[in-house]
């Protein structure tokens, strides 16, 4: 009897546990949301749609976000356009294609790039990256947009791998069976029968991989030059949310206006990376039907 | 010798571009690791790893981030690591597929999506300003452990599922209650798996910069924390500052590949701990 009363208490403890999970969420949420407010009570969230961030004036500050959005999306952009064509034809190559030795070594070492941290590939930008971009294209500076871009690139690429690896691998053998056994060569049935199989996982890879790298701080702080203005140019300048967040914190008043703007800014970066989780998992609940 | 037939021939064309893709990334990887470990040992002597730093950073070394970043990781875990194990044993052993379940796993996708930074705004807004523990450790261990928690409760997940069903079933029909199954017939042979993820947490930890930022950091500190209440300096902090902050960079250059090499090693070599401990495990166990 008694080791069933302890059963429930376990049970009991183990469940409020795993409620904090969602606790943390909502804290989060309200934390932030918190330290938002007296920007939004003040100026209104009209005040954000200005082309126009500067924090600091002596006439007349102005909070307008759309050049650190745009500066993210360019960066982003790039950065996805590369890494895809990396990300989703290493997973098929490791998958498909690798031999067992090669693929138990492969996988490793590319979970091994995952794991470098974010500020020493920032500084592998700025020592190496850098200087490469300004002589490659004539620049005065190597801080670009695309240089953080390629780095981000890189950051991206291991969370593609793995996911899209993942639901290469867990297509049916029957369906690949199939496919070989009415004539259509390895090459056909991986491109027209296990890939878009697999389509959803790669959706869901490739959305996780963006919100990894519109999330991404050190690194675009560290190489991409900070100038906040609205440039669609790969070899300009740009300056990011997260970027602004990171450089901006540091030398604020707590309290003041321009420390509610930072929060705002990071309660817009949490809503888009929110919107992008909840894609992706749809996405994976799907291809996890098989 | 006959020729091939043109399929297969132009087919061997399109695998070797793929492979060409794989490999290029390994490269880069190869190559940035390469470059860090060749200019950063250097840069390491007994002086670099063991003293305090001096003008500002740009002499001296780098003891004191050394230990902030060790504290720093293991208070993230002791944070950490209970309560993901227990949130993985509750949704692997006991969770039903109900609403409530469903909503716990939504919590933990949404928090494993979450960005770094505003990670450290809630940090700053929770743990700095709210309960008062201003720039800290104690604040840094616990905004890098809401970060890393779902790493943990994925890999501790993972570990338990991997146990044969078999297991628990031959626990219960001998009469045990579900408690007693989990922990003497589930646990025992997940806890290396765990152990892995507490591993990975540890890694991702010491790697942050971001979070730690907003919430635990001082560029300059010649000596260490007194109290869990003090600022500390940390590796990849130290980093950034040194790469971006301080003026004439070529002299600062080895100081900057010493404290990459540093932080490389110590994230790599637990990264490279699990490998091996994974690739142990599945010789040990195999049912």
């Amino acid at each position: 009897m008694q080791s069933r009363v302890r059963d429930k208490i376990v049970r009991l403890m183990l469940l409020s546990a795993a409620s904090t999970s969602i606790l943390i969420v909502v804290l989060i949420f309200l934390f932030i949301g918190r330290e938002a407010f007296p920007f939004v009570q003040q100026l209104g969230l009209g005040a954000l749609f200005n082309d126009r961030w500067v924090p600091v004036s002596f006439e007349h500050e102005s909070f307008g976000i759309l050049p650190l959005l745009t500066g993210s999306l360019v960066v982003t952009f790039i950065a996805i356009v590369i890494a895809v064509p990396f990300g989703v034809l290493s997973a098929v190559y490791i998958s498909e294609i690798a031999s067992p030795r090669e693929r138990e070594i492969l996988k490793p070492f590319i979970e091994l790039l995952a794991g470098i941290p974010s500020v020493v590939i920032g500084f592998f930008g700025v020592v190496v990256l850098g200087p490469i971009i300004k002589v490659l294209f004539g620049l005065s500076s190597g801080l670009t947009a695309l240089t953080g871009a390629l780095l981000l690139a890189l950051m991206a690429i291991p969370t593609i791998i793995t996911i899209a690896e993942d639901a290469i691998r867990s297509v049916p053998m029957a369906f690949k069976q199939a496919s070989i056994a009415l004539g259509a060569s390895k090459l056909q049935t991986i491109f027209r029968v296990t890939v878009p199989a697999a389509f959803s996982g790669i959706v869901a890879a490739v959305t996780l991989g963006v919100g990894r790298v519109i999330g991404e701080t050190m690194a675009v702080l560290m190489v991409t030059g900070n100038a906040a203005r609205i440039t669609f140019n790969p070899l300009e300048s740009v300056r990011t949310m997260t970027a602004t967040i990171a450089a901006e914190m540091g030398e604020v008043a707590f309290g003041s206006i321009h420390y509610s703007a930072l929060f705002v800014v990071g309660i817009i970066l949490l809503l888009i990376t929110f919107g992008l989780t909840m894609i992706a998992q749809r996405a994976l609940r799907k291809y996890r039907r098989y | 010798m006959t020729p091939k037939p043109k399929r297969k021939r132009s087919e061997a064309v399109y695998f070797w571009i793929i492979r060409i893709f794989n490999y290029f990334i390994v490269f880069i990887v190869g190559y940035i690791i390469f470059d860090i470990v060749w200019n950063g040992i250097g840069a390491i002597n007994w002086e670099f790893i063991t003293g305090i730093p001096r003008k500002g950073g740009a002499a001296g070394g780098i003891f004191p981030a050394i230990i902030g970043t060790i504290l720093l990781s293991v208070g993230t875990v002791v944070f950490a690591l209970p309560l993901g194990m227990f949130t993985a044993i509750y949704l692997s052993e006991y969770a039903k597929t109900s609403r409530f379940t469903r909503l716990i796993r939504m919590a933990i996708e949404t928090l494993a999506g979450v960005p770094s930074i505003v990670f450290g705004l809630f940090g700053l807004g929770l743990f700095c300003l709210f309960f008062g523990f201003g720039q800290s450790l104690l604040a840094g261990c616990l905004t890098l452990a809401c970060m890393v928690l779902p790493i943990i409760i994925v890999t501790s997940e993972e570990a338990l599922k991997s146990v044969p069903q078999s297991f628990r079933e031959g626990s219960l029909a001998l009469g045990a209650t579900k408690w007693q199954t989990v922990r003497k017939n589930v646990l025992p042979y997940a806890v290396p798996g765990m152990l892995k993820g507490s591993l990975l947490g540890i890694s991702r930890a010491a790697g942050e910069t971001a979070p730690i930022l907003l919430t635990a950091v001082a560029y300059f500190l010649p000596r260490l924390p007194q109290s869990v209440y003090d600022p500390i300096m940390a590796l990849p902090y130290h980093l950034f500052i040194l790469a971006t902050q301080l003026p004439d960079q070529a002299k600062v250059r080895p100081l900057q590949y010493g404290t990459a090499f540093v932080l490389l090693i110590l994230v790599l070599g637990l990264n490279l701990l699990t490998i091996y401990l994974r690739v142990r495990l599945r010789k040990k166990y195999r049912w």
